[in-house]
């Protein structure tokens, strides 16, 4: 085996690892709060890469400055979304959660196709192309500066919720429902931001990927299924264990390239998945529930 | 005799003769409706009745269509018993999940992750053998015969996916009214107060598992020889996972009647609006207003239609 090669891979997969981080971290808090998960997590994403594509397209805003602002609209959308549909099914048996958040995917996602198409879209922004020799291997400067930003804005996120009193309240919330409404917090107000905010986190970790990958509206379920996998991988609701997750699975799914096919990489992380959900289903570094 | 087999009686009746009236492209419509009710119905048995949500169910319908063609293609073998070799490949491959599942206890949302798991890697793998066409998929060759499994028009079909639906509901109403039926309901209720009053739950929730994934494949091999063509990512893929469970939610979730009664709504709506849409140049349309109706019925009427339909039939029904 090539070691420079394997080293590439490794680097690779451990800046992707903090963008699925960045996505799953969204996952994560919505399940912390309401308990359910969204099954349309990666659909929101792909909306936040078309509104920053769209903006880069038609203003010339690059994805990197444009991204506050996707994050803001996203953030309306999730609301949104927890406003009118997530807040009437919280009470609902499991089986029934999961088809109104399923149904909203399938609404995002052919709400994208219908405006914008089946076809691949690829921006070239200003660093698309560009890379840059980290000591023996080559990497592209986009994925370092999607790592470095994931990163950033994960700890700007721990900070609104140990810092601010809004966050507090998160906190409150995901740890005790009813002892937070006992305290006079107005929960289903909590519960609307939480969902804006995990979608706000998505979108921004879209804005990333918008130039290293091309947008299409079908990539969004393995951007779904992907944060599944991270979250589980880190324990559901666990914050930090959402990005860890984020970089365990990167890696394996860039290393996974060395001995299969790169269409096969997701049956990498899918028996992953099953092998966490089985034997450790607290996740590697223990979870909420 | 009760008053509800006389109605049943006479939907079949008029179900029986429509063929006589109807074009072609209303067969069509109406072969889905039946299709779709019957996988609904396949699906109920394990979810309806035991609780346990599986998002995973292309998986099985993959298989039958498969494990049948692949039978027919390499060794002739005719649909009408390569379908019953995918149906027990199903199982077994059901029973494996089910094993994993229920032994280490999975529950809500880890077992539907278990299921959309299982359905994706199948997807890949079968994506990666060339003896089962790759990414390209699998063209049916056209030899209508009956011992082929396939035929000119669509009439044939229609007859035989109507047999499929009515088979299906002669197994579900067995089963609601058997032990195991009662067994499987109780799970669902509370697997652990089951659990201490005796019930071997694990052997019901495997017996669930096993025959949701048998009845499953069959309308997978069905299928494979209606439209003659398998591809992995519309055989296996998430988009059907998701179609599946849509109708017998809608319908009513763990009814006899549910998926029927979701699939006579949803499949004409999801027919009509996407050839409507389609010639518009509005590609996904349909798609949007199924998804918005869908979480209407779940968030208004969270039982099922068939709650309200029952209803609104008690009066006719219940007369003596």
């Amino acid at each position: 085996m090539d070691s420079a090669l394997a080293l590439q891979l490794l680097i690779q997969g451990i800046l992707l690892g903090g963008v699925y981080g960045l996505i799953a971290l969204g996952l994560s808090l919505i399940f912390g709060v309401m308990g359910v998960i969204n099954f349309a997590h990666g659909q929101i994403m792909v909306m936040g890469m078309y509104a920053s594509y769209w903006i880069f397209v038609l203003l010339g805003i690059d994805p990197y400055v444009s991204l506050v602002a996707v994050a803001a609209i996203i953030f309306v959308l999730g609301y949104a979304i927890q406003y009118l549909v997530v807040n009437r099914i919280l009470d609902y048996p499991e089986a029934m959660q999961v088809l109104p958040l399923v149904s909203t995917g399938l609404i995002l996602e052919n709400i994208a196709l219908l405006l914008w198409g089946p076809d691949h879209r690829s921006p070239q922004t200003a660093l698309g192309l560009d890379s840059i020799w980290m000591g023996p291997v080559m990497v592209d400067t986009s994925r370092v500066i999607a790592f470095s930003l994931a990163i950033l804005i994960t700890g700007l996120i721990f900070l609104f919720l140990k810092k601010t009193t809004m966050g507090k309240r998160i906190r409150a919330a995901s740890d005790n429902r009813t002892g937070a409404v006992l305290v006079g917090i107005n929960v289903d107000r909590i519960n609307n931001f939480s969902f804006g905010l995990g979608a706000a986190t998505t979108a921004a970790a879209g804005c990333l990927l918008v130039p290293i990958m091309p947008i299409s509206p079908y990539i969004a379920h393995d951007f779904t299924t992907a944060a599944f996998i991270v979250v589980i991988l880190g324990g559901m609701g666990n914050l930090p264990g959402a990005m860890a997750g984020g970089l365990v699975l990167g890696v394996a799914e860039s290393l996974s390239t060395l001995v299969l096919p790169a269409t096969l990489k997701q049956v990498v992380s899918f028996t992953l998945l099953i092998i966490i959900i089985l034997f450790r289903p607290q996740g590697l570094f223990g979870g909420k529930k | 005799m009760n008053r509800t087999y006389i109605l049943l009686g006479l939907i079949l009746a008029v179900l029986l003769v429509l063929p006589l009236m109807l074009s072609k492209y209303m067969l069509g419509i109406f072969i889905m409706m039946y299709y779709y009710a019957y996988l609904g119905q396949s699906w109920n048995v394990l979810t309806g009745y035991t609780g346990h949500i599986s998002l995973g169910h292309a998986l099985y319908v993959g298989i039958g269509a498969y494990t049948s063609v692949f039978l027919a293609q390499r060794y002739g073998l005719s649909p009408w018993i390569g379908m019953f070799a995918g149906g027990v490949l199903a199982s077994l491959i059901g029973l494996f999940l089910g094993f994993l599942g229920f032994r280490f206890g999975l529950r809500g949302v880890y077992f539907v992750i278990l299921t959309i798991a299982f359905a994706e890697i199948t997807r890949l793998i079968v994506s990666h053998i060339d003896a089962l066409g790759s990414f390209t998929g699998i063209f049916l060759d056209f030899n209508p015969s009956f011992k082929n499994f396939q035929f000119k028009g669509n009439i044939p079909y229609y007859y035989i996916s109507l047999g499929f639906m009515v088979m299906s509901l002669i197994v579900v109403r067995i089963l609601e009214t058997s032990k195991a039926g009662r067994f499987m309901v109780a799970i669902r209720e509370d697997e652990e107060a089951a659990k201490a009053l005796g019930v071997n739950t694990f052997k019901y929730n495997m017996f669930a598992i096993a025959v949701s994934a048998f009845m499953t494949s069959l309308g997978g091999c069905f299928y494979a020889n209606y439209i003659f063509y398998l591809h992995p990512n519309t055989m296996f893929g998430m988009s059907l996972n998701i179609e599946l469970i849509l109708r017998p939610i809608v319908g009513g979730l763990g009814t006899l009647f549910g998926p029927v009664v979701g699939s006579f709504i949803l499949t004409p709506l999801s027919e009509v609006s996407r050839a409507y849409f389609a010639k518009g140049g509005m590609e996904g349309l349909h798609l949007v207003i199924y998804g918005i109706i869908t979480i209407l019925v779940v968030l208004f009427m969270p039982k099922g239609i068939i709650v309200y339909l029952k209803k609104w039939l008690k009066p006719i029904l219940s007369k003596e």
